[in-house]
């Protein structure tokens, strides 16, 4: 493969610590050099990137690729496409397919797809138990040596508390984050949306804070209890960032992510019964949102995962309680937060980017989220300046299904590399 | 000019001077009821189906009452039992009426927000007869007109909202269309069937039912389904009547005269004491009277029909045919 060259853009990596205009050099697959006024070598690429941002390739922890078993919506090469085009060179696929990724060859068969495919990287989250049914415990062994990098029932979360607990015990041995979707089952049980005065406005169901808050306090209890790590998915509450917020000051190991939408938007984008508007964890409060937006800045949020949710575009044409929960969000994640939290003063772009690459990459294992010599040559090129208006007829993704049709946004992924390969280009313009 | 628009789905959306003058559009049709021959040609010529995802005995009869009264042609659909999920059946409803070239579709579906949803895809009119826990827009305008009817107004008469409001499409229209028209409003029943955040709608919440009957011009006594029981709201029914059932013996304790009312259908010794409900006080069969009334009015109003004609247009056809 020929060595590329990214010359005299801003380039900015947040796990060092380092914002300035240098070139980015990255041959057999991996990053070579960072420096100014790098050479050339012979039969090099070479982009001049002037005026763009170079960043460690983001990463997110937390897709659904939906293969196999639903690939109308997304298959694993359409979901590492979107991701690729969303400046995302890793990604982790939940295990919540058809069948369930809970066994050494669903893990493999993952790993092969996104290998063949040669878009982002993407590593299986295997499941916590069989059949995610929440009671013996999956082959959590061998699913790590199939390459699976973190356990978790998301779509069917763990009710049982014995089973949590187990779980983050036994991952101890091969070090792994238990993921958890925090959701009191009987609490969040019918409900279609966030509890409060736009459900009753609705008259629909409401899934209160407190589902949230109670799961996420068993996990931080068990994670004490056990030394195990617990990942929490996608916050959505005050009260839950206060619970991780104390358990942080405590040492524990808790680690924590926010979705794009909980960031952006809040209940009201139910109104009018917009299914695009449903999702689980559901869309809270204007005091929600602020909470969350703090919690990234003092890190008690440790990374933004997009929880890329596809579904036909017939499912979700239904009324409100008939629609599934979850929209896309690989292609608006970058976006729609360098949108809300930059241009909107919540964080500085180094900042942003810790929090969509190095972090996640921390957090889970994971090699990436950084541009020092001899690592993984995933890098993306943003331009932040530019505004673009999302329309979804344009996504990679197979899936259509996202609340920001319309919106304009200021920052997208112009270039994307994987192992020193161009995987995403975005057309001018 | 005031106009209601192409739908009616439900009373938040509307205007005090749209509700009024449904209202007002009512009073003339009281009439037709109460004619030998009760048919007028307004509606003539025009295609209504009444479709009905849900069970309901008294408002589709009322319905079917006032489309045929103002001469419409009416179908009836009851799609209950379905093996298609609601929603692929919803869209797929929407699409087949609209290849009928209808005028006009009255909806009763389980699910909140079906209304607008069938509203949003095709172009006839489309009137909410009740959507899951959302509004039953029709069934407020004729308490609405009923209170109007004995009290003389509505602006500064208090109106409480007795039982399980949390599951209630009719105490949400009901308290969208009251506050509306200036009513003050009150709710009263056991705290696992009020929903959250009703006091922010600027509704005062009474604990105890002696409480609402000694503030209230009108009890609306909401009806209370056994399921509540089963799904854990409240311990039993018997209980509930003991605490929050409306008995004669409370009413005795009442110092002023209540106006008593029930969308129903009633659950006698639940919610309601028989003595209450045919008391003199109790006006829930003008509701049911007055339903088909204030059906016709609607009904009449998204055809294009001209309020100030309403008079008239009851009046020219004497010979139906």
């Amino acid at each position: 493969m020929r060595p590329l060259l990214l010359r005299g853009g801003r380039v900015i990596d947040p796990g060092r610590g380092t914002d300035q205009v240098a070139d980015v050099l990255i041959q057999d697959g991996k990053i070579a050099a960072v420096g100014t006024a790098l050479g050339t070598p012979d039969g090099a690429e070479v982009r001049e990137v002037r005026g763009r941002v170079v960043a460690p390739g983001l990463v997110d922890v937390h897709v659904h690729l939906r293969e196999p078993g639903n690939e109308d919506e997304e298959t694993v090469a359409t979901g590492a496409r979107a991701a690729a085009a969303g400046g995302f060179t890793t990604v982790c696929a939940m295990p919540n397919t058809d069948p369930v990724t809970d066994n050494q060859a669903a893990v493999g068969f993952i790993v092969r797809q996104s290998v063949r495919a040669g878009f982002a990287r993407v590593y299986p989250i295997g499941a916590v138990s069989v059949g995610q049914r929440g009671e013996q415990l999956a082959e959590m062994g061998e699913m790590v040596g199939a390459g699976a990098v973190a356990v978790s029932d998301d779509g069917r979360p763990v009710a049982s508390a014995h089973l949590m607990r187990t779980a983050l015990e036994y991952a101890r041995t091969f070090d792994i984050p238990v993921a958890d979707h925090c959701e009191e089952p009987t609490l969040a049980a019918g409900g279609a949306m966030h509890e409060g005065l736009v459900a009753t406005r609705l008259g629909l169901k409401g899934i209160p804070a407190a589902a949230e808050e109670i799961m996420v306090a068993r996990d931080i209890l068990l994670a004490e209890l056990t030394g195990g790590h617990v990942h929490l998915c996608h916050l959505s509450t005050r009260g839950a960032v206060e619970l991780v917020r104390r358990a942080k000051e405590r040492q524990l190991r808790v680690t924590a992510e926010v979705t794009p939408h909980h960031l952006a938007l809040t209940d009201h984008a139910c109104e009018g019964y917009d299914t695009h508007a449903k999702m689980n964890p559901p869309l809270r409060e204007a005091a929600d949102v602020a909470a969350l937006r703090a919690a990234l800045q003092d890190g008690t949020i440790d990374c933004i995962a997009s929880d890329h949710a596809p579904h036909a575009y017939d499912e979700k044409e239904a009324a409100f309680d008939d629609a599934p929960f979850g929209i896309v969000g690989l292609e608006t994640a970058f976006g729609v937060v360098h949108t809300e939290l930059v241009k909107g003063g919540v964080l500085s772009l180094p900042e942003l980017l810790r929090r969509m690459s190095t972090e996640p990459a921390r957090v889970f294992g994971l090699p990436g989220g950084t541009l020092a010599a001899e690592t993984p040559g995933d890098v993306c090129v943003l331009d932040v300046d530019g505004a673009w208006t999302v329309d979804p007829a344009r996504f990679h993704s197979k899936s259509r299904n996202t609340p920001f049709a319309g919106r304009s946004v200021t920052g997208r992924a112009v270039l994307t590399v994987v192992a020193g390969k161009i995987v995403h280009e975005a057309e001018p313009g | 000019m005031t106009t209601l628009g192409k739908d009616l789905i439900g009373l938040e959306a509307l205007a005090p001077e749209q509700i009024r003058l449904i209202l007002d559009t009512a009073e003339p049709f009281k009439e037709v009821s109460e004619r030998p021959i009760k048919k007028v040609p307004a509606l003539r010529g025009k295609t209504i189906v009444n479709l009905f995802f849900e069970a309901s005995t008294r408002t589709r009869i009322s319905f079917e009452f006032a489309e045929k009264r103002l001469s419409a042609d009416t179908v009836n659909v009851a799609a209950t039992g379905s093996s298609v999920s609601k929603g692929e059946t919803l869209v797929d409803t929407a699409k087949n009426l609209e290849a009928m070239r209808i005028d006009m579709v009255v909806i009763r579906h389980g699910a909140s927000g079906a209304a607008q949803f069938l509203a949003q895809r095709i172009v006839s009119n489309v009137i909410n007869a009740g959507d899951g826990k959302h509004e039953h827009p029709t069934q407020a305008l004729l308490d609405l007109l009923t209170i109007r009817d004995k009290l003389g107004r509505i602006e500064g008469a208090k109106v409480c909202l007795v039982g399980d409001i949390l599951h209630s499409r009719v105490a949400r229209s009901n308290l969208w269309g009251l506050t509306k028209l200036g009513a003050k409003v009150a709710v009263c029943g056991p705290r696992t069937l009020l929903p959250r955040g009703i006091e922010e709608l600027g509704v005062t919440v009474f604990r105890r039912i002696e409480e609402a009957i000694a503030w209230a011009d009108v009890l609306n006594i909401l009806r209370l389904q056994l399921e509540r029981m089963e799904a854990g709201f409240i311990p039993s029914l018997r209980e509930y009547y003991r605490v929050f059932g409306v008995t004669a013996e409370r009413l005795e304790r009442a110092p002023r005269e209540l106006l008593i009312m029930h969308p129903g259908p009633m659950n006698r010794g639940v919610e309601i004491d028989s003595r209450v409900a045919d008391g003199p006080h109790s006006v829930i069969l003008d509701q049911v009277t007055n339903g088909v009334a204030v059906r016709m009015a609607v009904l009449y109003l998204l055809a294009g029909g001209k309020p100030e004609l309403a008079d008239a247009a009851k009046g020219g056809g004497g010979s139906p045919d």
